[in-house]
């Protein structure tokens, strides 16, 4: 029904040239890139555009990649700092947004502002105090991998939680009461309602809330510039940045290690991109 | 009835202490701790103060007289109007095409949406690739077209460009995303009763559409501001520590620049100082510019 007024003519071409022409400003680069970390330098500086097919072709830069630096050890990091941060926000926002949207109580409007004021604070003007915090508790840039990560997945999770606890009432709120009753009526107290009810209830919002907190959390690299000092704790994003200091002109390696981080998260980005696109605009829409 | 399940108020705390405690512990007073900082002496990273600064606002002096500070404010401020333009101006001009195809919207949406979930560390490596002075994607394209000499897109006439392309690049599906569920929330009954009095294509967007998308674009508008300060991970990737000259400074750039660089933790507190003052007042400029008329 909704597109019947449209019928096929010249200025509808004109509309998918241009639609198809920005689509490929999106993809092209990032193929480009895949396919130049399969050819050696001298190719990507005068060939760049062929595809790597027969004598092109060579692994060469992902082997250099495996060699020099450790990206197995810097996925495993960002694995683990990612998920942290996601399963500690959905954890700590669900409890927050539950008892804000059910409890009446009169510092509820207070908490709903210092949470909008905390979505409001760039990163920039918190890091220095939080550093020292860090630093005061023995855990910034110590040799322990275990504290490193301690120290980038606090602040990130911090970094979250307003954002999440803003999704998550929104979703909460439009949950129907009923089924909190049912469950009262039964003789469950608040905490088994809320683990028993609300929680399975808030799946799909809670899978949105996870998916942006672990995207970011896997991209944000000022944190990481700060918390992530020695190269054995580098997680994924930093390693990459490292590499441009180290390897400045091997361009075939810098493609080779782009390529590796940007393969798994196509790949996941296919199969998630609904909860993906949601979770990265929800806060938006929302406020 | 639901009131009762509620009533009794214990829980209350158990459910909002943790995400609260974490707050304040790594938000609020980090943030006016940082306020104050900005007036002490720090020697060095995650070293307490040493008393105040002579006088107390030495800092702020500092800031008005540094000249980098200056220039990574109008880089700022034409990064947050490039954004304006071209990342909100692209984005509405894609999605109300999309409005009006009938196939192969929701590929357009993904696909635009990609760059957003790639980190802007890799992007800013793929971008140092592409702007390779000897010889990247665009000037190995340039010669192919039958130009001659190399351009240099990090000299100084070029780096603001080639700083700002990617991010606006980066950001345009996101704003289209938010702008076609905006879309998709516009009655088609209005669109067709304009068809049945003969409206064209054209004249239904330019009196139908852009008008109630008018709240949805200030929405844009406003992320768009917010979201030009936070820029960090692209302009250092591509430009670390403002080169060339100091000439592609930001204002986050610098911070961490001023602060890990340099050494200068209680200056760069000052900048972040700056950094929020300087949030608040243009996303209230932009509140009170695009948000007068109420349809």
């Amino acid at each position: 029904m909704k597109k019947k007024l449209h019928k096929f003519s010249p200025g509808m071409c004109v509309i998918y040239a241009c639609l198809i022409l920005w689509a490929a400003t999106t993809i092209y680069p990032i193929f480009w890139i895949i396919i130049n970390a399969f050819k050696n330098k001298g190719e990507i500086l005068s060939n760049s555009f062929a595809l790597p097919l027969g004598d092109l072709f060579t692994t060469a830069n992902f082997r250099t990649a495996f060699k020099r630096v450790n990206i197995f050890g810097a996925y495993r990091n960002s694995l683990i700092i990612s998920a942290s941060v996601a399963a500690v926000v959905v954890l700590l926002a669900g409890m927050a947004a539950f008892a804000l949207v059910r409890y009446q109580f009169k510092l509820r409007g207070v908490l709903m502002s210092m949470i909008i004021a905390g979505m409001m604070f760039p990163v920039f003007s918190t890091i220095i105090p939080v550093l020292r915090m860090l630093q005061s508790w023995g855990i910034l840039n110590q040799r322990e991998l275990w504290k490193s990560m301690l120290a980038t997945i606090l602040p990130q999770v911090a970094g979250n939680l307003s954002f999440a606890i803003v999704v998550l009432t929104g979703y909460i709120k439009s949950l129907p009461l009923e089924l909190e009753e049912a469950a009262f009526l039964e003789g469950c107290n608040a905490y088994q309602i809320f683990i028993k009810v609300v929680v399975p209830l808030t799946k799909p919002s809670f899978a949105t809330v996870a998916v942006f907190s672990f995207l970011w959390s896997y991209n944000d690299l000022f944190t990481q510039m700060f918390t992530l000092r020695l190269q054995p704790h580098w997680a994924i994003t930093r390693l990459l940045k490292e590499l441009t200091a180290m390897e400045g002109t091997n361009y075939g390696l810098m493609a080779a290690s782009v390529a590796l981080v940007v393969i798994p998260v196509i790949i996941v980005y296919i199969f998630l991109q609904k909860y993906i696109i949601k979770g990265m605009t929800a806060g938006a829409l929302k406020g | 009835m639901g009131a009762n399940i509620y009533k009794n108020k214990k829980p209350l705390f158990f459910f909002l202490i943790p995400a609260f405690a974490f707050m304040i512990v790594f938000l609020w007073y980090p943030f006016f701790m940082n306020v104050l900082n900005s007036f002490q002496k720090i020697a060095g990273m995650g070293q307490a103060a040493k008393g105040w600064n002579e006088p107390w606002y030495l800092n702020y002096q500092t800031l008005l007289t540094d000249k980098t500070i200056w220039t990574s404010l109008k880089n700022t401020l034409i990064m947050t109007l490039v954004t304006i333009v071209f990342q909100v101006g692209i984005a509405v001009i894609l999605a109300v095409m999309v409005d009006n195809i009938s196939h192969g919207a929701k590929f357009f949406r993904t696909v635009y949406f990609f760059p957003i979930v790639i980190s802007a560390t890799a992007l800013g490596l793929m971008f140092n690739l592409i702007f390779l002075y000897d010889k990247g994607m665009i000037n190995q394209l340039l010669e192919m077209l039958g130009k001659e000499t190399l351009t240099d897109w990090k000299d100084t006439g070029h780096a603001l460009f080639t700083m700002m392309l990617p991010v606006v690049w980066q950001y345009v599906g996101f704003y289209f995303v938010i702008l076609v569920t905006g879309l998709n929330n516009i009655s088609q009954e209005l669109y067709e009763v304009a068809a049945i009095d003969g409206a064209t294509r054209w004249q239904r967007v330019r009196y139908i559409t852009l008008p109630l998308l008018r709240n949805v674009i200030c929405t844009c508008v406003v992320l768009a501001v917010t979201g030009a300060l936070k820029v960090f991970d692209l302009p250092w990737v591509m430009f670390p520590k403002g080169m060339p000259l100091d000439k592609t400074f930001l204002t986050g750039t610098y911070m961490y620049y001023q602060t890990m660089e340099t050494r200068n933790v209680d200056y760069g507190a000052t900048i972040a100082v700056f950094i929020v003052v300087l949030g608040v007042v243009m996303s209230k400029t932009v509140n009170r510019i695009f948000r007068e008329k109420e349809y």
